[in-house]
Order: C-alpha cells, then sequence, then structure tokens
C-alpha cells in the first residue's frame, strides 16, 4: 500500500519517523526547493489559524490562555492522527509530511507563545496559575499525541492495515 | 493588513525550523530531537525580547503581529515537540523522553525571561 507512491523518490527515507538524519555535507540541501516552499505555503497557513482562534477567543491580560493551550492540543493530536496515516498508508510522498505536519501544524502550533504567557502570568503575581498552566499544556499535549497516534493505529488496524512490512 | 502580516512571518519562520532542524540533525546522529529544541528556544528568545520591547513601546503591534504571531509562533512548534517525546518514549528511550520535556520548558522559558531581560536593559 502507497508503494507507488514513493518510487521516484529514491533518497527519501522509506520510514521518515526513524529515520537517521541525512549525512552533512552539500548533498543535505540538495533537492530542497519543493519542500521548503511547502513548509512555507503550510506554515503560513497554521500560523493564520492560530491568529484567527487568538481573534475569536482573545485571552484578557494575567488570564489563563485557553485559547494557546487549545491551540497546542489540537494539533498535537492532529499531528499524531497525520504522521500515522502518512508513515503507515499514505506512503512516503515527499510534499505530504513536509506541507500539513511541518508546516500548517508546526505553524499552527507554538512554543514561544507558552514561554512567554508563563512569564506573563508570573509577572502578574500569578505564579500558581502560570505553573498550573506549564503542566496542564504538557499533559494535554502528550496527551492528544499519544491518544491521536493510538486511535489511528487502531482504526487502521480494524479496517485492514497492519502495521506489518510493506 | 494584519493578517497579511501573520502569513509573511509564518512563511518565514516554518521553513526557518525545518532548515534549522536539518541542519542541527545532520551534525549528530545522537537520538535526542535537538533540532526543535534549538528552534524552540531561539523562538522563546526572540519573543521574550519583542514582548519586552512591545511593553517599552519600542515594538509597534505590526511588528509585534510579524515577528511575533507569524515568525516566532511558526519557528516554534509544540506538535513536533510532542511527537518526538512520544517517539523517544516509544522507542523505550525514557531517559530522552523525560529530558526533552524538561530541558525545553526550562530553557524556554529561561530564553522568554533572558530575552525580556535583554529588551529592559536596552530600552528600560
Amino acid at each position: 500500500m502507497g508503494s507507488s507512491w514513493s518510487q521516484g523518490v529514491t533518497d527519501e527515507p522509506l520510514d521518515p519517523g526513524t529515520a537517521t538524519p541525512a549525512p552533512a555535507g552539500p548533498g543535505v540541501w540538495r533537492g530542497q526547493g519543493a519542500v521548503v516552499g511547502a513548509v512555507a505555503v503550510g506554515g503560513g497557513i497554521g500560523a493564520t489559524a492560530r491568529y484567527g482562534a487568538s481573534l475569536l477567543w482573545p485571552t484578557p491580560a494575567a488570564a489563563f490562555p485557553w485559547t494557546t493551550l487549545l491551540v497546542n492540543t489540537v494539533g498535537c493530536a492532529l499531528i499524531g492522527l497525520l504522521l500515522v496515516l502518512v508513515d503507515e498508508v499514505w506512503g512516503a510522498h515527499r510534499l505530504l509530511r513536509p506541507f500539513f505536519g511541518t508546516g500548517v501544524l508546526g505553524g499552527f502550533t507554538t512554543f514561544s507563545t507558552y514561554a512567554v504567557d508563563f512569564k506573563r502570568l508570573l509577572d502578574a503575581g500569578r505564579a500558581a496559575t502560570g505553573l498550573l498552566y506549564l503542566a496542564g499544556t504538557l499533559l494535554a499535549a502528550m496527551a492528544a499525541v499519544w491518544a491521536g497516534v493510538v486511535a489511528t493505529r487502531r482504526a487502521l488496524a480494524f479496517g485492514g492495515y497492519g502495521r506489518g512490512p510493506r | 493588513m494584519n493578517w497579511l502580516l501573520v502569513v509573511v512571518g509564518g512563511m518565514a519562520g516554518a521553513p526557518l525550523r525545518y532548515l534549522t532542524d536539518r541542519a542541527v540533525q545532520s551534525r549528530h546522529d545522537a537520538m535526542f530531537p535537538w533540532g526543535t529544541f534549538t528552534v524552540n528556544v531561539m523562538g522563546s528568545l526572540v519573543l521574550g525580547l519583542l514582548t519586552g520591547a512591545a511593553a517599552a513601546g519600542a515594538a509597534s503591534s505590526q511588528l509585534q503581529l510579524l515577528l511575533g504571531t507569524g515568525l516566532c509562533g511558526a519557528l516554534t512548534t509544540y506538535s513536533t515537540f510532542s511527537y518526538e517525546t512520544l517517539r523517544l518514549a516509544e522507542d523505550g528511550a525514557w531517559l530522552f523522553a523525560a529530558a526533552n520535556v524538561a530541558g525545553s520548558v526550562v530553557a524556554g522559558v529561561g530564553a522568554a525571561f533572558a530575552g525580556a531581560g535583554l529588551a529592559e536593559a536596552i530600552w528600560g
């Protein structure tokens, strides 16, 4: 399943999720134009979606940043779902993972706002809320990515897609 | 106009993350996801600096949308961070998984404070 997708791309790892890093040298950057373009377009879409969420559900000053927590949690659940589908069903089409995973979901979720949000809460004298936010996001994100991966694998196994050799 | 600033920032931040990750990961063969760690700390530092500059009146709201919401938001990632942590745990590398979580959070928050401190030193 999906082998015909990747036949034209001989230098692409069969399973990008577990691939070892490419060797250093000029070869690392060869043929990166389309991939960088896909990541850029995806990143623009993801960042815009996050901005839209922040306008829809604005966070008042020194309030618990529910919107960022929600955005990060949803993005983690989706990357779990997506990367299982890419790795185990769709085959490693070379632009699918860069566009959706690295681009859209990477641009949608954010670590910098998470870190600065914590500092904001601390500055406002709400250290307990800040720590709750720090730990709460971490737990929600890890639970979401795990649930996304497990649920997708189970659905695939139920539908007849094994984890067996391709 | 505001939307455009976010789009442009996001279109620069995501490929910057991808290229940084590739460059960093090609320089070592350890399991640890140093690439994502690097961009998350870098982005937190820049956003801390930018937020400090904005508080001092040295950064406009347009610049915050372009560099903060767009660039730093897309440069950093929670989804890849959580996925890579899960992969480490699934592979039985629990120590690396725990180190990635603790290290990223501590270094990211530290970088945000360092950036804000730098902003205060410059514009305070």
